[in-house]
């Protein structure tokens, strides 16, 4: 290690110091505030900067990777988080629940994420994915004196050290066939023909990482802690934590992995049309909106796996793009859950949504937009979005998969379908409370981002998008 | 450039925006609302004058695409816009049906007046783009976004089983269209572009070219609709409020046929011959089949959807017919029946307004209440029936002698479908409108009004003009087909 390595990790330098500091301050304080959220905020936009104008190049002896895919990913993820700091902060002091840990963890969370996004060998990438785990048990128990946010969270914890457990046996083969855990050392390692062992190790990994984005078949911690956890924390996890567990398994699998592709490529088809499927069939029966979101984020993340599945330069881009415009949807979507309420109780089921349309037009539109944009129907940005992946994925001759996929969506379209006519066609049950600003204004800015920002925006995150996957051409 | 095209697509969004905005500002009451009615019918005239000038600016000696615009979007597409002869008109009927709509609509839509106006103005930008769009992703974008808003025209406006009505509409469609969006994806994928002009001359293997055509196909039978992918039509056509119906049967089930005249055919010349005997057999079957049920119908409404959909089987039959008098006549019949079938859907309001019921059996003796209505109805019936003098008979006449230059037997059976349709639609007719009034709740029922005469009379003098002066029409689409069957029969030579 040299000095100059440091210079490769900004970014994370400053999330370190920057939550440090805030912890201190928060422990002699010993409450937060809007101003502790608001300087929390503002760590995480100067690691954001940081990311996008930082020097380029291998640290730590190819251990951390800052390139282009490393920037796309810390600025989405990072302005993700900074938007979770209000909206949980505005959700939990509405609940008389004024901790300054939150800010905190978000910035911890998203420490760990950019290593993930910048993880160069199977010892970083391990690294963050622990350190963004750990922060999320957390958050998920955050609410301490609430059983089922208690349960969330330990549910979340023995199901996630089970999956760091797979991610760690299957690093260890890898490690042990392939002579290193150095992306492109085992990257010449499995050139031609690739060793049995190491493709062994390759499948734990993909598992342990396919736990991480709840990716069918190991999807099933998903609905129960997104039903649990607190609902601004739930919109943290459907958004963040999974770009960085997508882009971490693309720079393993495209890295690290690259020359066996055909070798991957079925494992990952598979997983992206059982999440598909598992997302689209589950969904059909649930009343609760958080554990229906958490099989529509499922479906969503194996359209996400199916563009990643098309690999190159195309599958990348596709997955990218689609991760970017899925977070902003699903923030918005929660950050509406957020703004609702109704006697002084969160607004949760289905039933709970009938007839919003007449009482909060404003939040009823913006919700529409999001199911819609999630069920991919045009103008909205899930439009697109799927057909960027599609368009990668046939591109890859998935022709099957694809059609698949396709099909799937109009299965899922009957809930996201429920969801409108229950806010739409339905009478209202009694009056709902005045929503909080801030949660009102991220959820009315992501549906005009939805549509019609989309139009112009998907201008400049296109060759972004191109930039960050050009490194696996 | 962005032109006169765009201006048209997107001009009704305008009134949307002047409606939302007096939404979340005015004041909830009658009086807002009749406002925002004003904003909407002012909206679609304006439209409707632009489209106006736009067929008459149109240039009829040409089959190339004109009013072209072209801007580069993202991520590779393009924005295309440009019209032939064969959308030209698609776009005056759209823009001509909905201030009738608006308007048919003006005192019977009492809830949410103005996201009713707001759901017909996107309906309309939405689905001019579809007839304007000259790029597979947008005109995708306009074909599938125009789902929502009749969704939510169905869910909210419709009547007892609307939810029903709703879903089963916007699943069935779905279901559809993801398949021709996977096949649009291929197409752009093989051919490196998205450009419709483009793809027209593009030459795809024959054995790719039958997956393509099957996707597309999916999705324009279930639009069209086609036997036995129509249940979803008469559904949907009950549940939905009178205006609604006007725009499903008069303008969305055209769609159907357009995408079949604009994609499948020139693109997939090889895979259209391929299954022409397979469209021809669907054809006869919706034409026989469908008027057989609508006979049976008690529900007028039902009777009348079934009836779009055996008409539609004519326009099928005259699509893939590969000549030049069944492709005009297939474009004639789609305009009669889009004046037609909306007119008869406009009657059908007319008395449901007045009773709240559509059960045949609670009406008879109209006539004796309703002499104007009566008339009304009887020319409309005719026009279904395809009385000569009348828009139908122009459309039937020519797409059976289309279908006779290809295939004997298949105009033969079509032929008896002129008969069923006679059958069907003169006793709807006489069970409404003649015999005693025996019903007393009938005793006080009122004779069109001065806003429905309004509704009414650019109607009858459509479908009579038509009727008389179909060279009109031909003029227009003639440049066009000749392009289109030539194509046709230059790809199956060589």
């Amino acid at each position: 290690m040299t000095l100059a390595d440091l210079n490769l990790v900004w970014p994370e330098l400053i999330l370190v110091v920057g939550a440090l500091t805030l912890l201190m301050i928060g422990a002699f304080r010993g409450k937060g505030g809007p101003m502790f959220d608001g300087l929390a905020m503002l760590v995480l936009a100067a690691a954001a900067v940081a990311a996008a104008t930082g020097e380029q190049g291998r640290a730590f002896a190819g251990g951390v990777v800052a390139d282009n895919l490393a920037a796309f990913a810390k600025v989405a993820i990072h302005s993700a988080s900074a938007l979770a700091i209000p909206l949980g902060g505005g959700w939990l002091r509405r609940r008389g629940d004024d901790k300054f840990e939150f800010p905190v963890l978000i910035l911890l969370a998203a420490l760990g994420m950019g290593m993930m996004a910048s993880a160069g060998d199977l010892i970083s990438l391990y690294v963050g994915v622990e350190l963004h785990s750990l922060a999320l048990y957390v958050l998920a128990a955050f609410r301490r004196d609430d059983a089922k946010s208690s349960e969330a969270g330990l549910k979340y914890f023995v199901l996630g050290a089970l999956s760091s457990g797979l991610l760690l046996y299957g690093a260890s083969l890898i490690y042990g066939f392939a002579g290193s855990t150095h992306f492109d050392v085992i990257a010449s390692a499995v050139q031609g023909e690739a060793n049995t062992g190491v493709l062994f190790g390759l499948v734990f990994l993909i598992c342990g990482l396919a736990f991480k984005v709840s990716a069918a078949p190991f999807h099933m911690w998903t609905p129960d802690v997104y039903e649990g956890a607190p609902t601004p924390v739930v919109g943290f996890f459907a958004a963040a934590p999974k770009l960085a567990a997508m882009v971490l398994l693309a720079r393993a699998l495209s890295e690290g992995f690259g020359t066996a592709v055909a070798q991957w490529q079925q494992v990952i088809v598979l997983v992206a049309l059982l999440s598909i499927f598992v997302g689209a069939f589950a969904g059909l029966v649930q009343r609760n909106l958080k554990r229906l979101w958490a099989y529509s984020s499922i479906a969503n993340i194996g359209y996400a796996l199916l563009g990643l599945a098309a690999g190159g330069e195309a599958g990348v881009q596709s997955m990218l793009m689609f991760m970017v415009l899925y977070m902003v949807d699903v923030t918005g979507f929660f950050a509406c859950l957020c703004a609702l309420q109704r006697d002084g109780k969160p607004m949760e089921t289905i039933d709970d949504m009938a007839g919003l349309f007449k009482e909060r037009p404003g939040l009823a539109l913006a919700m529409t937009v999001f199911a819609l944009s999630a069920l991919g129907l045009p103008p909205f940005s899930g439009f697109f979005a799927k057909v960027f992946v599609f368009q990668a994925a046939l591109g890859a001759g998935l022709v099957w998969p694809a059609v698949l996929g396709l099909i799937g969506s109009v299965v899922a379209a009957y809930y996201y379908l429920r969801l409108i006519k229950v806010m739409w066609f339905d009478p209202a049950p009694g009056a709902t409370e005045k929503p909080p600003l801030t949660a009102q204004t991220i959820a009315i800015a992501a549906a005009l981002f939805s549509f019609p920002v989309v139009l112009v925006a998907l201008a400049w995150l296109e060759p972004l998008a191109l930039a960050a996957a050009a490194a696996f051409g | 450039m962005l032109g006169i095209l765009s201006l048209i697509t997107f001009l009704p969004l305008a009134g949307v925006a002047a409606i939302l905005a007096l939404r979340f500002i005015g004041k909830p009451g009658e009086k807002t609302d009749t406002v925002g009615k004003w904003i909407a019918l002012a909206t679609t005239l304006a439209t409707l004058a632009l489209s106006a000038k736009l067929v008459v600016d149109f240039d009829t000696t040409t089959a190339a695409f004109q009013f072209l615009e072209e801007v580069p979007w993202f991520a590779g597409l393009t924005y295309r816009m440009g019209v032939d002869g064969i959308s030209v008109l698609f776009v005056l009927l759209t823009a001509f049906l909905l201030p009738l709509c608006i308007l048919a609509s003006w005192k019977t839509i009492q809830t949410r007046v103005l996201e009713y106006m707001v759901a017909f103005l996107v309906l309309e930008a939405l689905v001019i783009g579809v007839f304007c769009a000259l790029d597979l992703i947008v005109f995708y974008l306009f074909f599938e976004a125009g789902l929502v808003p009749m969704f939510l025209i169905i869910g909210i406006w419709g009547g007892k089983n609307r939810v029903y009505a709703a879903f089963k509409f916007f699943l069935y469609t779905l279901l559809g269209s993801v398949l021709m969006l996977a096949a649009i994806l291929a197409m752009i994928g093989i051919s490196g572009t998205s450009s419709v002009p483009e793809l027209m001359t593009y030459h795809f293997d024959p054995a790719i070219q039958t997956w393509l055509w099957l996707a597309f196909f999916a999705s324009f039978a279930v639009k069209m609709p086609m036997w036995p992918v129509h249940t979803w039509l008469p559904d949907a056509h009950v549940e939905a409020p009178t205006a609604g119906s006007v725009i499903l049967a008069g303008i969305l089930l055209k769609m159907g046929g357009y995408g079949l005249m604009r994609f499948s055919i020139p693109m997939f010349p090889q895979a259209s011959h391929l299954f022409t005997p397979l469209v021809f057999a669907l054809s006869v079957i919706a034409i026989i089949y469908t008027s057989l049920v609508a006979f049976r119908q008690t529900d007028i409404k039902k009777l009348i959807a079934y009836s779009s959909v055996a008409h539609m089987g004519f326009v099928t039959m005259g699509i893939f017919s590969g000549n030049v008098v069944g492709e005009q006549g297939a474009i004639f019949q789609m305009l009669s029946h889009g004046v037609i079938a909306g007119a008869l859907f406009l009657c059908v309001g007319v008395v449901y307004d007045r009773m709240h019921t559509r059960e045949i059996a609670f009406y008879g003796g109209l006539v004796n209440r309703m002499p104007f209505y009566a008339a009304v109805f009887m020319l409309f019936t005719m026009g279904n029936v395809g009385l000569p003098g009348t828009s139908g008979f122009v459309g039937e006449i020519l797409t059976m002698t289309g279908a006779y230059g290809a295939s004997t037997w298949t105009a033969a059976l079509a032929a008896t479908g002129v008969i069923l349709s006679a059958v069907y639609a003169l006793s709807l007719y006489r069970r409404v409108v003649f015999g005693e009034m025996t019903n007393p709740a009938l005793a006080q029922i009122d004779d069109l009004n001065w806003r429905e005469v309004v509704v009414f009379a650019p109607l009858i003098l459509s479908t009579l003009y038509l009727g008389v002066q179909p060279d009109i029409v031909f003029n227009i689409t003639g440049a066009s087909v000749d392009a289109l069957v030539g194509a046709w029969r230059a790809a199956l030579a060589g």
